[in-house]
């Protein structure tokens, strides 16, 4: 007598809630090591789960243990080929395997790193406690407006092509059925009667009766249409305003010389949180990299971030490149364009009036929002690296004048400000408010 | 949602009177297990006489495999973030291949259950089941230390409520509160176990008995004289203060769990019931970990003969068999110390080759055999004396009485002393006339859990100055403690007690005092006096 029970049915994630306790155990180091993780990662990567790893400290489980070194110990081990009673065996060197059979080390201990897989919910959940971001479904965005139209029950009126026939049928059947309209089987069979007698030409009588029948039944028929306006129904479409669902997120970035590699990573955080800010947005999301020197140009993400340049800075071949790029590939009336530019603030001098003018004229009216982020040395407000206080470098000033809501600046000198910087821009109305306090 | 399939008595007896084989091909069905369990149950029954108790199979993929690595095998079990890690590290190495899934889990408990994976092919679970569910399943009623230390019966219901008060406790003191002191028994979990069977509270009616036998014996013993005897002069009691006080709170105590379970001053009682708790589990567990090898031989050692048995009756094609042996053997491999695969003596290679040389000393024993083993030798009956080794010994003394010159000879078993004072390690013996008993004295204390633990008891507590919790470590062989592991420990220990511990290494030899640990309490998990 036994049983089987086949329990491959039962719920899966059985330890979903101790992997649960084990991350919030554990948090600081996951978190330490998401953040590592998100550095190596591409922009478009950051939106997966993956490997981490992350030191045992703090997730041991001490239980008390014998050294491993002194005093007197015995092993017996199998596999004698050449020893005799009395021989002397060097010591293996510590830790060596060499017949320490009662010495397993304990679970998780001895590791240098743990090592295990982050899903992509828990990776992002992570990524995002990390930046304490708000709920981003209560920010406003701009949206393009286009119409989306969807079924909503039926109408009495509408256009023909919208004309819902089951259920004008049905309404007609039931109508016809309630005020008992003749059937054609009926008038047929009639018809056919009155013929027969017709053409025997006995029982007069009845002819006459069926005559009267048919008369009445076809005034009947006439009475009562066979479809009534009463029956028609149309399908109803209801409109509701729709966010375009695309998006192209413009990443320009300033790869001259006085760039450093702190100042390109904060712009990469950046680039990563309005990424993945878009991606909950928009069910696609395009990104595009332009760099520039004194010359600009749409390069991948890897040349973007890490190819070395060298040469002057002119900002305006940046916002050119756009220009170029919008025009070829996305046209602002399908695309929701954002544009992020992350700079030290150097320009040239003779480059300023013509930035400002494309900014204004050209850039900023086919932007959702156009977010411009200074970035400094660590630790040293921007301005300060010109050695004249807080001066406004020269890119700053240039963007001050030209002043649209769309438009948002920030300084940003130390991987922690990014999040609240980012918040901030993408608080749209504070923005607002705080540009006119400014102003 | 799970469908549970009961079933009739329907005994192969057609198919093994034909000798047809039980099954074809490498899928599996639950007609074809039907077919193979009735068959492997008549073999165990009544060729190998095994006792078991009722059996549950349980069909699970590999991930509830995993699950269920996570919370030590157990079908239901509290929760704790060390499960976690220890699945997230399983499952880990699990996907990048590094290490394969157990074929199999079984469980103490009445019924027995035993999980066997859908991956699998129908010669594993013929293997699974006749090992799991008939040789691990007659070792576990049948040993004496699970019967002296586990109640297969009530296991899943105490787990069960273990859960759902750890759950509630978590509900009520949160999160926080219910891991501290988790943390802290976890940690303590080797030191919660009662070595020894306690006096049982007898209860009332022999309570009752005995105080009326009490009462006879006195009667039958009056003698008024007694009453003129002059008494004592109340003077001062012969015990010390000392000695009052560890009889009080009943020290010694080397269950550090129980202790501070029933005598710390200051946990609440929920936290007093979550100690209990995890000393329990570890209760349950005490016994598998004292008897790895014997265990695993016996059910390595079912598996064979059964296997065997119904390949011989042709209820097994020559495929089969093959399979089975392909797995029988990756499993009993015993590679040598100077390999690069050798980690310690694999308990299934050591237990299968005892069960079955003490087979053959039972029915087929050389000169040699006659010398060591005079009542075994050539008795006859080898499953009478198998059985009777189940029955009666854990490793440590399986291995002192039953490892044989032999075996020793065919493991080529060798015994290595390690004195640090040395420059060098010593051969001490090897498998040589003079060797046998020290090798296999040496292994038997190998598999002694008493050596291979530290010996750490409660000793004292310092009742009218600080509280100040005292233990002491029996150093073995100038082995002192951890350091790092040791001042971990300790420091649970101090927050689970409320005030500073102090353990002490004393040489019982000498009664030197070696090292001295003290730790205060970092955050006392409990509430002030």
């Amino acid at each position: 007598m036994f049983t089987i029970v086949d329990r491959r049915l039962n719920p899966s994630g059985k330890s979903l809630a101790n992997r649960q306790r084990f991350l919030r155990r554990a948090k600081e180091q996951v978190m330490r090591a998401v953040r590592d993780a998100s550095a190596k990662r591409g922009i478009k990567d950051i939106d997966m789960g993956g490997d981490i790893s992350i030191s045992p400290d703090g997730i041991k489980e001490p239980t008390i243990q014998r050294s491993s070194t002194g005093g007197a110990r015995n092993y017996v081990v199998p596999g004698n080929k050449e020893f005799m009673t009395g021989d002397k065996i060097k010591r293996p060197p510590q830790g060596g395997g060499g017949g320490q059979g009662n010495e397993g080390a304990d679970d998780g201990d001895g590791q240098d790193e743990f090592r295990f897989v982050l899903s992509r919910e828990e990776f992002i959940d992570l990524f995002l406690e990390d930046l304490e971001l708000p709920d981003l479904a209560k920010r406003k965005l701009a949206v393009t407006d286009s119409l989306d139209w969807h079924r909503a029950g039926y109408s009495v009126s509408g256009s023909p092509t919208n004309l819902n026939l089951v259920r004008t049928m049905r309404n007609s059947l039931a109508r016809r059925i309630a005020l008992n309209r003749p059937t054609g089987e009926e008038i047929k069979a009639l018809r056919a009667e009155i013929d027969d007698l017709e053409r025997t030409g006995h029982d007069r009588a009845r002819l006459a009766e069926a005559r009267e029948e048919l008369t009445l039944l076809l005034r009947r028929t006439q009475r009562i249409p066979y479809i009534d306006p009463v029956d028609v129904r149309y399908n109803r479409f209801d409109a509701t305003p729709r966010p375009a669902a695309q998006a192209v997120m413009f990443c320009l970035m300033d790869v001259s010389g006085s760039m450093t590699e702190h100042m390109k990573d904060l712009a990469k955080r950046f680039y990563m949180l309005l990424y993945l800010f878009l991606t909950r947005r928009y069910k696609h999301v395009e990104v595009v990299f332009i760099r520039h020197t004194h010359k600009a140009q749409e390069v991948d993400e890897e040349t973007f971030f890490y190819s070395p340049e060298t040469g002057g800075t002119v900002v305006s071949t940046a916002l050119e490149e756009m220009q170029r790029v919008v025009d070829a590939r996305f046209p602002p009336s399908e695309w929701n364009i954002y544009a992020a530019q992350a700079s030290d603030g150097d320009n040239a001098l003779s480059d300023n009036g013509k930035t400002a003018q494309l900014m204004k004229e050209v850039i900023l009216p086919i932007c959702q929002y156009y977010a411009y982020i200074e970035v400094g040395q660590d630790g040293m407000s921007p301005g300060l690296a010109y050695g004249g206080g807080a001066r406004e470098t020269d890119l700053w000033r240039t963007y001050k004048s030209v002043a649209e809501p769309v438009l948002a600046m920030r300084r940003v000198t130390q991987r922690r400000e990014i999040y609240p910087v980012f918040r901030e821009l993408f608080a749209k109305d504070g923005v607002a408010q705080q540009a006119e306090a400014g102003a | 949602m799970s469908i549970i399939t009961s079933l009739g008595n329907v005994l192969g007896g057609g198919a093994a009177a034909s000798g047809e084989p039980l099954y074809q091909g490498a899928d599996w069905d639950y007609d074809k297990v039907r077919r193979v369990y009735d068959a492997i149950e008549q073999v165990a029954v009544q060729d190998l006489g095994l006792d078991t108790y009722t059996n549950q199979i349980e069909v699970i993929t590999s991930e509830q495999m995993l699950d269920a690595y996570s919370s030590i095998g157990m079908p239901l079990f509290y929760k704790h973030w060390s499960f976690g890690k220890h699945f997230a590290r399983d499952e880990a190495m699990y996907r990048s291949g590094q290490r394969g899934l157990a074929y199999e889990i079984v469980i103490n408990s009445n019924p027995c259950i035993s999980y066997i994976m859908e991956e699998n092919t129908m010669t594993m679970q013929t293997l699974v089941i006749a090992h799991a569910a008939f040789g691990h399943n007659h070792f576990f009623k049948n040993n004496y230390l699970f019967k002296q230390w586990t109640d297969a019966d009530g296991i899943l219901d105490y787990l069960s409520f273990a859960k759902e008060y750890i759950g509630k406790c978590e509900e009520r003191f949160g999160h926080t509160a219910v891991e501290r002191v988790l943390d802290a028994a976890h940690a303590l979990m080797n030191h919660g176990v009662h070595r020894y069977p306690r006096r049982r509270t007898p209860d009332l009616r022999n309570e009752e008995r005995r105080a009326r036998e009490r009462e006879e014996h006195r009667e039958r013993t009056f003698n008024d004289l007694w009453r003129t005897v002059p008494g004592k002069a109340g003077g001062a009691s012969p015990l010390s203060d000392r000695d009052r006080r560890r009889a009080m709170l009943e020290l010694p105590e080397e269950n550090i769990l129980y202790f501070l379970e029933k005598k710390a001053p200051r946990l609440d009682g929920w936290q007093r019931e979550l100690l209990r708790i995890v000393r329990h589990v570890a209760q349950y567990f005490y016994p598998q970990r004292q008897t790895k090898v014997m265990n695993e031989g016996c059910a390595t050692y079912c598996h064979y003969r059964i296997l065997q048995t119904l390949h011989e009756r042709g209820q097994l094609t020559d495929g089969a068999w093959m399979e089975a042996m392909h797995s029988h053997t990756n499993v009993v491999f015993q590679p040598d110390f100077d390999d690069r695969r050798y980690s310690g003596i694999n308990p299934y290679a050591l237990g299968f080759a005892m069960m079955q040389d003490i087979e053959r000393i039972a029915s087929n024993p050389t000169a040699e055999d006659r010398e060591w083993f005079p009542d075994l030798a050539g008795r006859g009956d080898p499953m009478g004396a198998l059985r009777d080794a189940w029955a009666n010994y854990r490793d440590e003394s399986f291995i002192l009485q039953y490892l044989s010159p032999a075996l020793i000879r065919k493991f080529r078993l060798f015994h290595v002393a390690d004195d640090a004072r040395d420059p060098e390690m010593k051969v001490a013996a090897i498998h040589d006339e003079r060797g046998y008993r020290a090798v296999r004295h040496a292994l038997a204390r190998q598999y002694d859990i008493a050596w291979a633990e530290a010996d750490i008891q409660i000793v004292d507590v310092d009742l009218v100055g600080d509280r100040r919790l005292i233990l002491e470590h029996r150093v073995l062989n100038q082995v002192l403690l951890d350091e790092a592991s040791t001042k971990a420990v300790l420091q649970h220990l101090a927050d689970l007690w409320g005030y500073e511990v102090e353990l002490e290494e004393v040489d019982p030899a000498t009664g030197a005092r070696l090292k001295k640990h003290t730790i205060a309490p970092r955050r006392v998990l409990g509430s002030p006096i």
